[in-house]
């Protein structure tokens, strides 16, 4: 629906009025980073610095926890690309006993609390006798970030002819070239977008987290620690910072793949 | 001559559903062969067990005397035009085209020029940089032909392909792909619901109803002799009616009247209008002889009697044609 | 293109190479192709996550030893009793308090900013709308958490702006109510479901908006040259047509509200939600069948509720 008349006033000011609820607070980070402010969140800040953006380059404990986020996302972003892309592809395209209760599976992760994820997983674990590690804690963050993956790669797949595989065969294209040349190309920006998506859900993830990780540190159980409690508010602020920087990228990314997408895939038809 | 394509007792059943059920086909080597039907009828499935995209549940298909039971489409020296065209909306034209072989590995420099002389075929020569998306309906329709024909197949296979055009350029479409047709000698399997095109392009037409096939032959006889009430009534419909009136047979059996073959004439039987509707080269006239409805077309610059009048028809009973099933 | 060689074959013979060879075999047999396809999720969420699931309802049936401190793994209902005390039924009702106040909140913020962005943004403006939506979602949990701390902090913008606006008084009139006041901000019901609305809030808007731009405009110009009111359209049309997208939008602030443990641990008073009682119950306490039977309490919740909201058509809002 869109519509060339010009919008009420009220809604136009309601409208406007929420934007700015969800942008304050984290515009509000970018100012409380460069604070010479150390005890408290006083505002107006009393001054500013750019000095503990140094600090914090210097701390050893900050690149640890951002070295095993980085690490965890990227193996339990490879795993949902995998096992994402392969249910999309089979809920999309055939109908077999158990579809709709593979597609409800899915999404259970995410539509039941993170809490139960965590403590369920735990318990899996235990019971399993698995000690935690970096993989129990990518495990964990897999199982949620299938979901991400699979959303964009279903939709994709919906919206692709099923003909372009037909025609592929049909001019001579074995299963291996029909995927390379067809498949692929007409899924990849999906994907790139699912992949950045569930990537940044991963790095972020805490709740789960502080369940399957054990005594390893990501980033955000590092900020989680902070803020339970506090013991250095100004590399708390730097780092809070730097983490809204790292997600906009990818945010404005999957904008631009996902939008010319809609483009290109749905041509066909 | 071995038959281009033969069907052995061939049956897709997709659970209960019988889509192809029992079918005995052969189309000729070099013929433009139509497969006519409502939809759901078998024709869609018939084309695509051709292709191999689905594989018959029993029966024997076999492509220039070849088996083909079980061979995957890439396997298949046949090519299809698809409904939607299906073209591959992330490569242009010309590796649209060139996509056959492509996969065979022709090399870059031949299989481009391949696909330009094949859209030369199609008159869409210079047309190989654009997408799929910035060409209109009837051009999409030419780069799927110019596509399927790069392979060279023994069968080209064409479902439903001008359905997505308007009047004027499938007419002139059909025109271009029967002289394509002819040109290259090639065997054509067209399916499509709508009769006109069917009668207009092919040698010879297979009508399916309910995963069988209805009546083969050649446009004429389809027309002129429909072996059934749902042949006949598909086909232009026709008008079906007890044999004894029709002055084709007895009571019992039932014969096939077209309604252009009813005429006004004062010394034919009584019959009262029900219905007048005006077509411009032709009006159509409902009528109704002792409780039988019957539909007659007759030219329009002929005085049409008014609803509710009595008139009188005739025919030539030669015209009428006794039906050898009812159903 | 001359030549079209009659003499071909018409069944080609196939290609080599094992992986074709495989895959051509994997292509031929559909039902294996999809069974190979859906057996590693089958596996992992099927077996493992689902039989987890399990593993943890079943451990709510047994119940603890209150001198050693012992899982004694016998099937009872004792856990449940517990969970009836009032100490523990305060908790779970102060938690569904707070997930429908947020849901309720979130769906009437969410509506003027998802039609807006639906129907009057474009170019820039939907650009704007786009960011102010994702950004908040995809920005770090923690971050956003750790944002709100200092808004509401007692020194912090929000106490400054009141001041600024000489509405000083309000906001001391507003703390100094029962049950949603407190201390400061920071301290209160109130501050936690500011900091609950705001993080839930883009799972709202997201599907609304979705489902709104689904509504044809020439429905809500049917409806008015019908005769209704703006208000009337709103109410019999757009409402209506909203509402799958609203459940749907709905299903993630009730449930991640219901499951949040960390909010009220860093923004809100001492009293605990359900998110907090597993946490302690499984942790310091050590009592996993009470964890366990906490754990029921929103498996149950969001299992109605997706429930109806699945007849009610919300999954293709989503």
């Amino acid at each position: 629906m869109h519509s060339n008349s010009r919008a009420p006033l009220g809604l136009k000011f309601a409208a406007i009025g929420g934007l700015i609820f969800l942008l304050a607070p984290i515009a509000l980070i970018f100012v409380y980073a460069f604070t010479t402010e150390e005890k408290s969140f006083q505002w107006p800040p009393p001054g500013l610095t750019t000095k503990w953006i140094g600090v914090t380059l210097g701390r050893a404990d900050v690149w640890e926890a951002l070295a095993l986020s980085l690490k965890v996302a990227a193996i339990s972003t490879t795993l949902a690309l995998i096992m994402g892309t392969l249910t999309a592809a089979a809920v999309a395209r055939s109908r077999f006993f158990g579809r709709e209760t593979i597609s409800l599976l899915v999404i259970l992760p995410i539509a039941l609390p993170g809490i139960i994820t965590g403590i369920s997983l735990r318990s899996a674990f235990s019971l399993l006798d698995i000690p935690f590690s970096t993989w129990t804690i990518v495990l964990g963050h897999a199982t949620f970030c299938i979901v991400i993956v699979y959303n964009n790669a279903v939709a994709r797949f919906r919206r692709t002819s099923g003909a372009l595989v037909d025609a592929a065969m049909d001019l001579g294209a074995d299963g291996v070239q029909t995927f390379l040349l067809v498949i692929l190309p007409n899924i990849a920006t999906a994907l790139l977008a699912g992949g950045m998506l569930a990537f940044a859900l991963s790095f972020d993830e805490v709740i789960v987290t502080t369940f399957t990780a054990g005594n390893q540190t990501t980033l955000p159980i590092w900020m989680l620690e902070e803020l339970v409690r506090p013991r250095q508010r100004p590399v708390t602020n730097v780092v809070a910072m730097a983490v809204v920087i790292v997600t906009v990228l990818p945010i404005l990314a999957a904008y631009y793949l996902t939008r010319d997408g809609e483009h290109t895939a749905g041509s066909d038809k | 001559m071995t038959d281009a394509v033969t069907f052995r007792g061939v049956s897709r059943h997709f659970g209960t559903v019988k889509a192809v059920d029992e079918v005995d086909l052969a189309i000729r080597d070099g013929e433009f062969f139509a497969m006519l039907g409502p939809s759901g009828s078998g024709k869609t499935t018939c084309l695509r067990l051709i292709a191999g995209f689905e594989q018959p549940t029993a029966g024997r298909i076999e492509i220039f005397g070849e088996r083909a039971e079980g061979v995957p489409p890439y396997l298949r020296n046949v090519n299809t035009v698809f409904q939607n065209y299906a073209l591959f909306p992330h490569m242009n034209v010309l590796d649209n085209v060139a996509f056959g072989l492509r996969v065979k590995g022709v090399g870059r420099a031949e299989r481009h020029r391949a696909a330009e002389e094949s859209l030369e075929l199609v008159e869409l020569a210079g047309y190989g940089a654009r997408r799929a998306g910035e060409l209109s309906g009837g051009q999409r329709q030419r780069v799927a032909l110019a596509r399927a024909l790069i392979n060279k197949p023994r069968v080209v296979l064409l479902d439903e392909p001008l359905g997505a055009l308007d009047l004027k350029l499938r007419e002139q479409m059909q025109e271009e792909l029967r002289k394509l047709q002819r040109a290259l000698g090639l065997t054509f399997v067209f399916v499509t619901h709508d009769q006109d095109e069917a009668l207009s392009m092919a040698d010879r037409v297979a009508v399916f109803a309910g995963g069988k096939i209805q009546q083969i032959g050649s446009s004429e006889d389809i027309y002129r002799r429909p072996a059934s009430r749902f042949v006949a009534d598909f086909v232009g419909s026709s008008n079906v009616v007890p044999a004894d009136l029709a002055g084709v047979g007895i009571s019992d059996q039932w014969a096939s009247l077209r309604p252009e073959d009813i005429i006004l004439d004062a010394n034919g039987r009584e019959a009262t209008v029900t219905g007048t509707f005006f077509h411009g080269r032709v009006t159509k006239l409902s009528l109704d002889i002792k409780g039988q409805s019957l539909t007659a077309l007759i030219p329009a610059h002929q005085t049409t009697p008014e609803i509710g009048e009595t008139t009188r028809v005739s025919w030539d009973p030669a015209r009428a044609h006794l039906m050898e099933r009812e159903a | 293109m001359s030549g079209f060689d009659t003499t071909q074959s018409a069944i080609f013979t196939p290609r080599s190479g094992p992986l074709s060879r495989m895959v051509d075999w994997v292509i031929r047999h559909p039902r294996m192709f999809v069974f190979l396809m859906v057996l590693p999720i089958t596996l992992w969420l099927g077996i493992v996550y689902i039989g987890a699931l399990i593993a943890l309802l079943i451990q709510s049936f047994f119940s603890i030893d209150e001198f050693s401190g012992i899982v004694v793994r016998e099937f009872t209902f004792k856990t449940y009793g517990e969970l009836l005390r009032p100490y523990n039924l305060d908790i779970i009702l102060r938690t569904i308090s707070m997930a429908t106040a947020v849901t309720i909140a979130a769906a009437v913020l969410a509506f003027p900013i998802a039609y807006f962005a639906a129907r009057y943004a474009k170019g820039k403006w939907k650009a704007l709308f786009y960011i102010g939506v994702m950004l908040p979602l995809w920005s770090s949990y923690l971050v956003k958490v750790y944002a709100w701390k200092l808004v509401l902090a007692k020194e912090g913008i929000l106490t400054w702006l009141f001041a600024k606006l000489h509405l000083t008084w309000l906001l001391d009139g507003l703390l100094s109510l029962p049950v949603i006041g407190g201390n400061s901000l920071s301290v209160s019901y109130t501050g936690t479901f500011l900091v609950f609305l705001y993080i839930w809030l883009p799972y709202m808007i997201i599907p609304v908006q979705a489902s709104l731009e689904r509504v044809p405009g020439a429905l809500l110009e049917a409806a008015s040259d019908l005769g209704a009111t703006p208000r009337q359209s709103f109410r019999m049309v757009l409402f209506p047509l909203a509402l799958p997208g609203i459940i749907a939008g709905s299903i993630f602030t009730f449930s991640l509200t219901l499951g949040d443990y960390i909010v009220p641990q860093i923004v809100g008073n001492s009293r605990l939600f359900i998110g907090q009682a597993v946490y302690t119950q499984q942790g310091t306490a050590g009592n996993i069948p009470l964890a366990a039977a906490f754990t029921v309490v929103p498996i149950v919740i969001m299992g109605i509720y997706l429930w109806g909201a699945r007849k009610m058509g919300a999954f293709d809002a989503l």
